[in-house]
Parts: C-alpha cells; sequence; structure tokens
C-alpha cells in the first residue's frame, strides 16, 4: 500500500507540470493586456509598457515561463500583480470559507442523499421512490443561482432567519459562523443531494438482489441492519467517488455561490484574478486546484478497500 | 446518526449565535456597510484614475482647495491665501491643528511634494506644471507659487474633484516616483483606513480620525466642514447586484452607491429604501473614433458620426428611465458654467441622409468599421449596437467586435491596424467632473501621439486649450469654450451620447449624503 501511494505521489508530478505548462500558455494566449487593466483608463502607451517591463512581460513567454517554474520549484508562488501580495498569503486568505462551505454541502448533502437513496431502493417503484426521484431530477435542472435567490427570499428576506450574505471566519464566532454557512450550503448542497441519492438508490439497489442479501433476510436479519451494514458498505464504491470528485468540484467551482452569498473564497478569487488578467493569481490558483484534486482521487482510490477487501493495492 | 448530545450541542451554540448577532448589533450602530460600484484593490488615488480609487481618497486624504455644492473652488486644507495683482504670485497658509493619521503636523513641505507628484500624472496636473516657476516653503505652514504666466489652472487644478484629485500627503509618501504606487496609506482626511482588516475582494475598512479639524463652515459638496459622524465605514465587495439589493432589502447593508438599473424598481417599491440622486451633474456616453486609422482619419467621416447619431436611443438602451437620463447637445455637461448648445442645431438628431451625404463626398469606400463592444458592464454593453444599428443607417459598414471590458482596455491602446488587433471606435462614460471644461476633458486632447486612445490630432483645437488653461477670467473662459464646441463640429474628437444620473440606494435611516461630484461620507448619519 505504501508503495503504491508513493508511487501514486510521483505520477502526480508529470501532471502537474503538464497543468502547469498548459495554464501559463492559455493566459498568454487569451486577449487582455494586464499592464493595461493596472495602469487604468488614461494611461499613455509609455506608462504600460513601464508595467509590463516591471512585471517582465516584455520578456519571451519561454524566459518568463522559466522564471516563473523557477520560483515554484523554490515553494514561492510569486507576487499577485493586482492585489500586491504573496499569493501564499492569498490564497491562504480565502480557503476557510471554501474549505467550510466544501465540507458543509458535503456534510448537509451526505447526511440527507444516502438515507433517501437507500428508501428510494428499498421502496423501489412505490410513491416514495418516485417522490425522491422527481425531486432529484429537479435538483438536477435548476441552477444554483436560481436556488440561492429563492432560499435568500423566503429565509432571509421574508422570515429573517438567516442573514442574505456575507462569511464569518469561525475565529468571529460558531454561532456566526454557522449561520452564515446555512443558505449557500444548503443551496449548493440540492445538487449533490440529487447525484448522490441517485447514485445510491442505484447502486442499493444492485446489491438488493445479491444472493448474501437474501441469505441474510433468511437468517432473520432486521431489515435495517441489511440496508445499512450489508447492502449500503457493498454499494459504497461509487457513493465515495461520487462524494469525493463532488468535494473536489466544490473547492474549485464554487464561483456562483461566492458571488451569489458574497463569500470571499477560491472562487471569487480566481473571477477577481481572471477579470483583472492576474497571471500569477490564476496560475497559482488553478496549480492548487490541480493538487487538490490528485489528492481526493489519490484518496478516492484508497478509501475504496476500506468498503471493499478484495481490492488490494 | 447524531447523537442526542451532539444535537443539544448544536442547537445551543445556534443559539449563542444569534445572541451573539443580536448583542452585536447595538455595539455596531454606528458602522455604515457600503456596497460600493467595485472593489479597491489599487489605492493610490494618484497613480491610478479609477473612480473607486478616488472615493477611497476622499475617505483618508485631504484637498487644499475643493468645489462646493455650487461648483465653486473653495479652500479646504488652506487657511488663507494672496493673489499677487499680476496674478503670478500666490501665497497659500495651511488651517492651524492639520494633522496626518499618524498624529504630525502636516506641513507646506509636504504639500509643495504632493502637488508635485499629482502634476506628475494628472492631466491637468501636467498642463499646470508647464505654468509653474517655482513653489517654495515659506514656514511650516504656508507655501508660495511662483506663476511664469497667468492661469486659472491653480486654484482650479489644485481644487479638481475627480480623478485625479490632487490629496495631500506626507513628504516621504508623496516622494514616491509618479509611477510606482505608494505603500504607506496615511492622509490628513476625516478617516483613517484600518490596513489590518483591509480585504482585496472582501471588504475595506475606515474609521473616524478623532483628531480631524473640520471647517467651521457647514459642509457643502465637497468642501466645508467635513464631519464625521460614523465610528466606522465598511465598504463591502458584493459582486453581484442582486444580492447587494437583497442585503439592503434585508438591512443587512445600509446603502448601495450604484444599484443597476433593472433593479431599481425592486427598489423603490420598498418604503424603507431611499434613492437619491448626490450627483446633479451625473455622467456622460461617448463614443470615441480613432483617428489614427481610416476611415475616421477624415475628419468628414467623423462629421458623419454627428449627423448619423442621437442621444436618445443610446439612453434608451441602457438607462431606460427618463428619470435618470437627460439628452444634453452640449459638449460640456449641461448644469455645469460652460455648457451652451450654441452650434449644435441639426446634429445628433440621426439626420441619415446628411450622413450618407457626407461620406459620399469623403469618398468612403465601404470598409468595415471595427467597433469594440464590452459585455459584461452593464452600463456599457448596449451601448454599441444601437450605434451600430444607427451607423449603418447613416451610411457605415460596421463590424462589432465583442469582448469583455478588460480585453476592450487593452485593445484601445493598441495603435495597430484593425486586422492586427487594432480598433476603429469604441464606447465609454465619464463622470461629468472630468469633463468640465476643455483642458480636464481627456477627449478633447489632440496633441496627436501625446493624447490618449483614439489619438486625434489637430493644432488648432491644442491652441484653444491653451488659450483656456492661460484664461483667469470665467467670462473669457466661457468664449473659449464655445470657440473649442465650434472647432468641435470640425474636427470631431469624439461624439458625447447623453448624460445619466446613478443614484445611490440607502436605509431609511440614512441621512445627511451630500450633493458631490464623488460619493463621500462625512456629514453621513445613520439613526
Amino acid at each position: 500500500m505504501l508503495g503504491y501511494i508513493l508511487r501514486r505521489l510521483l505520477a502526480t508530478i508529470p501532471v502537474l507540470g503538464i497543468v502547469a505548462v498548459l495554464v501559463f500558455l492559455m493566459l498568454r494566449l487569451t486577449p487582455g493586456d494586464p499592464a493595461a487593466v493596472i495602469a487604468g483608463d488614461n494611461a499613455t502607451t509609455a506608462q504600460i509598457e513601464a508595467i509590463r517591463a516591471k512585471l517582465g512581460l516584455d520578456q519571451p513567454i519561454i524566459t518568463q515561463f522559466g522564471i516563473w517554474a523557477g520560483n515554484l520549484l523554490h515553494g514561492n508562488l510569486g507576487e499577485s500583480f493586482f492585489f500586491k501580495k504573496s499569493i501564499g498569503e492569498l490564497i491562504l486568505g480565502r480557503i476557510e470559507p471554501t474549505l467550510s462551505l466544501a465540507i458543509a454541502t458535503m456534510l448537509i448533502a451526505v447526511c440527507v442523499a444516502i438515507p433517501l437513496g437507500v428508501l428510494a431502493a428499498y421502496k423501489h417503484g412505490s410513491w416514495i421512490d418516485r417522490i425522491v426521484m422527481g425531486f432529484s431530477v429537479l435538483g438536477f435542472s435548476v441552477p444554483v443561482f436560481v436556488i440561492g435567490y429563492l432560499l435568500i427570499y423566503v429565509f432571509a428576506i421574508t422570515l429573517g432567519w438567516l442573514p442574505v450574505q456575507g462569511y464569518q471566519p469561525i475565529s468571529g464566532g460558531f454561532g456566526g459562523f454557522i449561520q452564515r454557512l446555512i443558505l449557500p450550503a444548503v443551496t449548493l448542497s440540492v445538487i449533490y443531494i440529487a447525484l448522490i441519492a441517485r447514485m445510491t438508490r442505484a447502486s442499493v439497489l444492485e446489491v438488493l438482489s445479491e444472493d448474501y442479501i437474501r441469505t441474510a433476510r433468511a437468517k432473520g436479519q432486521v431489515e435495517r441492519k441489511i440496508l445499512f451494514r450489508h447492502a449500503l458498505k457493498n454499494a459504497a464504491v461509487p457513493i465515495v467517488t461520487v462524494v469525493g470528485i463532488g468535494i473536489a468540484l466544490l473547492i474549485g467551482g464554487v464561483v456562483v455561490t461566492e458571488s451569489v452569498f458574497a463569500i470571499p473564497g477560491l472562487g471569487r478569487l480566481t473571477v477577481d484574478a481572471v477579470l483583472a488578467r492576474d497571471y500569477p493569481t490564476i496560475q497559482a490558483v488553478i496549480l492548487l486546484f490541480s493538487v487538490v484534486y490528485v489528492a481526493i482521487n489519490l484518496g478516492i482510490d484508497l478509501a475504496y478497500c476500506l468498503f471493499d477487501p478484495r481490492i488490494k493495492y | 446518526m447524531m447523537s442526542r448530545w451532539k444535537i443539544v450541542t448544536a442547537a445551543a451554540a445556534l443559539l449563542a449565535g444569534s445572541s451573539v448577532l443580536s448583542g452585536g448589533l447595538s455595539a455596531q450602530a454606528q458602522t455604515l456597510k457600503v456596497v460600493m460600484h467595485s472593489d479597491v484593490k489599487i489605492v493610490d488615488p494618484i497613480w491610478t484614475t479609477a473612480y473607486i480609487v478616488r472615493n477611497h481618497g476622499y475617505m483618508i486624504y485631504d484637498t487644499l482647495f475643493a468645489l462646493d455644492e455650487k461648483g465653486d473652488v473653495k479652500p479646504q486644507m488652506v487657511d488663507s491665501f494672496t493673489e499677487s495683482p499680476d496674478k503670478l504670485t500666490y501665497k497659500f497658509t495651511l488651517r492651524d491643528g492639520l494633522l496626518w493619521h499618524d498624529g504630525k503636523p502636516v506641513t507646506a513641505e509636504d504639500c509643495i511634494a504632493s502637488i508635485k507628484r499629482w502634476s506628475a500624472r494628472d492631466s491637468i496636473g501636467q498642463k499646470l506644471a508647464t505654468f509653474i516657476d517655482t513653489m517654495t516653503a515659506d514656514d511650516a505652514k504656508s507655501f508660495t507659487v511662483k506663476l511664469k504666466s497667468p492661469t486659472g489652472l491653480l486654484l482650479s487644478g489644485l481644487g479638481k474633484p475627480s480623478s485625479n484629485v490632487p490629496f495631500m500627503m506626507p513628504k516621504r509618501v508623496a516622494d514616491t516616483d509618479a509611477n510606482t504606487q505608494i505603500s504607506e496609506f496615511i492622509g490628513s482626511g476625516p478617516f483613517v483606513l484600518k490596513t489590518d482588516e483591509w480585504k482585496p475582494g472582501d471588504k475595506i475598512v475606515y474609521t473616524k480620525f478623532k483628531d480631524y479639524k473640520p471647517r467651521a463652515e457647514p459642509a457643502s459638496g465637497l468642501a466645508g466642514g467635513k464631519v464625521a459622524k460614523l465610528d466606522r465605514i465598511e465598504w463591502l465587495a458584493i459582486s453581484d447586484q442582486q444580492q447587494a439589493v437583497n442585503a439592503l432589502l434585508a438591512g443587512e447593508i445600509d446603502m448601495i452607491e450604484q444599484p443597476s438599473f433593472d433593479l431599481i424598481p425592486l427598489l423603490k417599491s420598498d418604503k424603507s429604501i431611499k434613492l437619491i440622486d448626490y450627483n446633479p451633474l451625473g455622467l456622460q456616453y461617448t463614443l470615441r473614433p480613432n483617428h489614427t486609422l481610416k476611415p475616421f482619419d477624415n475628419p468628414k467621416v467623423r462629421q458623419a458620426l454627428t449627423y448619423a447619431l442621437n442621444q436618445k436611443d443610446f439612453l434608451d438602451a441602457v438607462i431606460g428611465n427618463p428619470d435618470y437620463y437627460k439628452v444634453c447637445k452640449a459638449l460640456f455637461p449641461c448644469g455645469s458654467t460652460l455648457s451652451s448648445e450654441k452650434g449644435m442645431d441639426g446634429l445628433l438628431e440621426s439626420n441619415f441622409k446628411k450622413s450618407q451625404e457626407l461620406l459620399k463626398e469623403a469618398g468612403y469606400d465601404g470598409t468595415p468599421v471595427v467597433l469594440l463592444q464590452s459585455t459584461d458592464l452593464q452600463s456599457l454593453t448596449n451601448l454599441a449596437p444601437v450605434a451600430k444599428q444607427l451607423m449603418e443607417k447613416g451610411g457605415f459598414k460596421v463590424d462589432m467586435q465583442s469582448s469583455d471590458w478588460q480585453t476592450v482596455v487593452a485593445r484601445r491602446v493598441r495603435k495597430t491596424p484593425v486586422t492586427d488587433g487594432g480598433w476603429n471606435a469604441m464606447l465609454t462614460s465619464w463622470v461629468s467632473a472630468d469633463i468640465m471644461n476643455p483642458v480636464m476633458a481627456g477627449f478633447l486632447n489632440a496633441s496627436c501621439d501625446k493624447a490618449g486612445f483614439g489619438w486625434p490630432c489637430d493644432a488648432e483645437m491644442e491652441k484653444l486649450r491653451d488659450d483656456f488653461a492661460r484664461e483667469p477670467d470665467i467670462a473669457k473662459q466661457k468664449l473659449i469654450a464655445e470657440a473649442v464646441q465650434a472647432r468641435w463640429r470640425e474636427t470631431v474628437t469624439h461624439v458625447h451620447l447623453g448624460q445619466y444620473y446613478v443614484p445611490i440606494a440607502t436605509r431609511g435611516n440614512i441621512s445627511g449624503i451630500l450633493s458631490a461630484a464623488a460619493p463621500v461620507f462625512w456629514n453621513v448619519e445613520k439613526k
């Protein structure tokens, strides 16, 4: 197992290298000049050129890449063109909201979706199954921002129970932290509830027709135990995959939710950086997202053997 | 499965949280939470002309002179000044008790260094610098400016209300090269920047400067007594307009600086919200042709634009509500001192026949005009499609190319042919305070390569602008402004497409918002 983990970690190096090169090239090929953006509306060509020179943007692309890659190898993500801060610091400041949102969303999704999925599978064909599946289709189809605004309208504006926007770090008080996390997490979780519930239903349904379930029933096992101990455990592999990929997606792609709820997380940082053509920040954030994806995929693979002892590494 | 004690703990935590929230409210009573039109990322108001940075400047810095509500220049940090009979020597004395936020007194040396840095960057400052012979500190509190020839630009420049505003900074900060951003944010204004709480992309925080000594007069425009009535002001970065409106409706924030026009009906229908038009001169839309490339290198083709276009179509398409716009044919904003409609008959009325005639006379060969459209700024997006339609009716062929605003900004400084990433025409808007006279108005600068993007080249226009700069007498300035307008009809540096107004939306308990060229937060109260 240790060898497997090491091999997987080594394999991430070329992946990250390719991502780094691609991101670097893609940013340079898209139109828009950071120097012009930074210089502002009334800047003269000479002023823009001066900024370009200062940022090193007048150098050939190969040289720019060399400098950036060299810094990266020394663990230096560089300084943001626009925010005038070290990117490491910038990302650290934004990681808490995004991570909190991702974890809260997945907690809600897993807690709601798995029992729903199991129930739907157990009662498959019944009205309960149809309602669960109907809701999950709805969850897929309604865009995140629509759900967000709907929840804001009902719970924040009309009822006034929860705040409309903003983020409060845990250090500022747990109550405020949770209050501000509920609406965005619920909003985001809808789509994952739909996804995980469907996946759980399908997997459990498949397992329920297996011989060992019949054996367990024949032995007089309680239905709840059959469902959650035997069926769910054996159906867990695809569910774990969906949950894992879901977390990775949440960390990289909560842009809309962070905008709708004015949460200063990594998604917002990415959008701000893209709009400002802040190359070093965009590169660092995308690289970070890639690391997260690779790490979570490794985590998922390792989790498989917890649920299915037949899988050996 | 969550155990019972866990549920109890979670519920207790929630209750504790809500009590913290409600308990915190009274302590926060004097905090104003505002959503400005953009997030503050750069904090050097001399280095950039971005309006959000100008607004930030008004929070922490003070000015030597300032415009009052009527648009007259009034002393601000200056206590008194004298003007020699030949109008060549000005002596300025600073008010008593002016302090920087670090507690040190404001000196004449600080002000001289600040004027120097400003005049290295700003368009009026640059012009003014050509008039200045010497600036010397007489003592800690007074300094003398000697001019080479008389100009009205000294006082109007020092009282310039909008980007770049000549804000005063301590000498050590003002000595920073004008092309490098400052790294210390100390002013002598009514509010202090809380650098430890500033988080770009989230919020920027200001607190009241307790040792600020306001002038004795009541506040008027950007002049008069700047009395900070709030302890703390937070500018929150909420990128989504709908979200900002929701937060205002729910009472979580107190003010939105520029609510988008399509959401105004939502705010109007709520009785707890007030809409305040703080800037009676508003903003002006403009189309800028590129004078260096065909077909707009020909003045006749540019004149055709002034016939083909009309203001109402643009204003209807973007603003929609006539309460918030005004058709104004005058080159200088309607309602301002130099505004005049003289000689504008027949122009900007969509006389397509006349436009086609002029194009024929000019020998326009039907080469498509590359018109840049920005798609991500609500206040600009609809302008280009209207321009395309009107220009096509007027005989032009138009190739509208769409991209985000940042790409437009990057592209518009390129002088290359259109096949190589260049452009023929683009649309933007100016705050009226920036285009009040021929020297200020950036698009009237016709100094060829030295002019801004679009690069008009007209010696006669430049002579008129110089004449204006040299003329201290207001009546004579008006005559020169009319001559500028007459010359504009010939050379068409740009086409102005109407004035519009963006109201501030506040909760009902906010009062004291001043009518001024920029949104300012002194005098504002929360009850």
